[in-house]
């Protein structure tokens, strides 16, 4: 699903790699936490899985496909296949529930016929029904951050990728969107979630790995936050 | 392609930029005003030309005392000369009544001139007009009651070369203004897809194309240049019917400066709308190339 062959990235504005000689294999289907302090590399990760950048050197595969090679034209068939959440939720204030959701599936040309049949679909699986209309501004952060993964997930994408999703939220919160994204990883869709938040990370015990200056410090399947915590 | 999306967008792009984009609009216009001017400076030139060099090339103008075997031998002369294409012999109430017709819009002009004031002349078509030389040999100047051969040609070949300097010199402002445009095409286009770049973020996350994030932008631009060339047209139109209808009225009249003709500005219209829609557009797309992320 997505593998990483001694990827190294260094940024021209910095002497230390934010990634160094970085490999691992993440199957289909599996739910992973990318933890590691600020400036560990974790967004740069992110960013490379999403072809928003290229790796200085290794070779960097999602879904059978070498994203080195792949020519511009591609990325966005690329990163149709992939769902994307942030800790500011990056929803348009302007538009309403349903509106965001629909927003994404609109810009890739899907049919409004569709697009009428799984909005609704997808916004009563992640508990908004009843809160199409409402603007963004309106609601609370857990809500937004429902939004933004029903709209993550509204093309039903093979990855799913989340940077510190309950940054913003409080733990009760946090804890309602982590039962949404398993729910969302039991559909059969791979996870990977870069967070700070060790009683998430504790208390589902998934697959860890940990990213330390940018080196691979640790991956271990069942893991937690911190072995000294 | 979702067509309400991207038309929506661009609206919304205008509405958000007005100031921007009434800037834009304006400047486009001025330049796309200046180049259709330009091009019909170029049109009346060309006109002129025919109007001119076509009529004469060289006039022979006979002394007042001439006799009539004088103004015969040279009439025999022009009709032996190999050098010679056609010929014409205006007398000095032939003069006098082409004096009137161009001047007719002068009438003091025309009360101040007596009527024998004009010399009468033979007005000389050479098979080449470059040789002038040899007519003005044979007829020298002073001598069997010729008083002076004129090169009318030479006169004209001034007269164009300030036409011409004025074409350039309005095509010259035409290139600066439309410089100055794409600056602000580019800077609004610029401003646009920073005011949109939570939706174009979002857009480029979820896998849009990169036409379907552009176009809107790209589109915005067009629009505007489409409206300056409009504004462009209106401008000509205006400047026809104001200036060059009423104020040249008399040498038109005349035959001494050739119309505008509707059909010049229709013929240069499209080249202008073409010019402003294809020009933001172009502008638009570099920007976005080089200057944002979409």
């Amino acid at each position: 699903m997505i593998e990483l062959q001694h990827v190294t990235k260094v940024y021209p504005s910095s002497p230390r790699p934010a990634l160094d000689d970085v490999s691992m294999q993440i199957d289909k289907g599996e739910f992973v936490f990318l933890i590691g302090s600020s400036g560990s590399g974790k967004s740069t990760f992110l960013r490379l899985l999403l072809k928003e950048d290229s790796p200085t050197k290794g070779v960097i595969k999602v879904n059978d496909k070498t994203l080195n090679t792949m020519s511009k034209w591609q990325v966005p068939k690329l990163r149709r296949t992939m769902g994307c959440v942030f800790q500011d939720f990056r929803l348009l204030t302007n538009k309403t529930v349903a509106e965001n959701v629909a927003f994404a599936l609109e810009v890739i040309n899907k049919p409004q016929r569709t697009i009428k049949r799984v909005v609704p679909e997808v916004l009563e699986m992640v508990g908004l029904d009843g809160k199409e209309n409402r603007l963004p501004g309106e609601l609370s952060g857990g809500e937004q951050q429902r939004v933004a993964i029903a709209r993550a997930f509204v093309n039903r994408p093979l990855v799913l990728l989340a940077d510190e999703p309950t940054g913003n939220l409080d733990p009760e919160t946090s804890q309602d969107i982590m039962l949404l994204l398993e729910r969302i990883n039991r559909t059969g869709t791979t996870v990977v979630m870069a967070t700070h938040d060790y009683h998430i990370v504790d208390s589902m015990r998934r697959r860890v790995i940990e990213l330390n200056d940018g080196i691979l410090s640790r991956d271990q399947s069942r893991g937690v936050y911190g072995l000294g915590r | 392609m979702r067509v309400n999306f991207v038309l929506s967008e661009v609206a919304a792009g205008l509405r958000r930029n007005l100031t921007m984009t009434v800037a834009m609009i304006l400047t486009t216009g001025i330049s796309l005003g200046l180049m259709g001017t330009g091009l019909l400076i170029a049109n009346m030139i060309g006109d002129m030309r025919e109007i001119y060099y076509d009529k004469i090339q060289v006039s022979i103008y006979l002394a007042d005392g001439i006799t009539d075997p004088q103004r015969d031998a040279i009439a025999a002369q022009l009709d032996s000369s190999p050098e010679v294409k056609d010929y014409l012999y205006e007398s000095k109430a032939d003069a006098y009544a082409r004096f009137t017709q161009q001047f007719q819009e002068q009438p003091a002009l025309i009360a101040n001139t007596p009527q024998d004031a004009l010399p009468e002349s033979f007005r000389v078509e050479l098979v080449n007009p470059q040789r002038y030389p040899v007519i003005a040999e044979q007829f020298p100047n002073g001598q069997n009651g010729v008083d002076e051969v004129r090169d009318e040609g030479d006169f004209l070949d001034r007269l164009f070369s300030l036409l011409n300097g004025a074409r350039n010199a309005t095509i010259a402002v035409a290139v600066v203004q439309a410089l100055a445009a794409l600056l602000l095409i580019s800077n609004t286009i610029q401003l646009a897809a920073f005011n949109r770049r939570n939706e174009t973020n979002i857009m480029r996350l979820v896998g849009a194309s990169r036409w379907y994030t552009q176009l809107p932008f790209i589109l915005e631009a067009a629009l505007a240049g489409l409206i300056g060339a409009l504004l462009a047209i209106g401008g000509l139109v205006l400047t026809k019917i104001l200036f060059v209808d009423k104020t040249l009225a008399g040498p038109i009249k005349a035959g001494i400066i050739p119309p505008v003709d509707w059909s010049a500005i229709a013929a240069i219209s499209p080249v202008i709308a073409a010019a402003g829609v294809g020009l933001a557009a172009v502008a638009a797309y570099v920007t976005l190339r080089l200057y944002v992320r979409l």
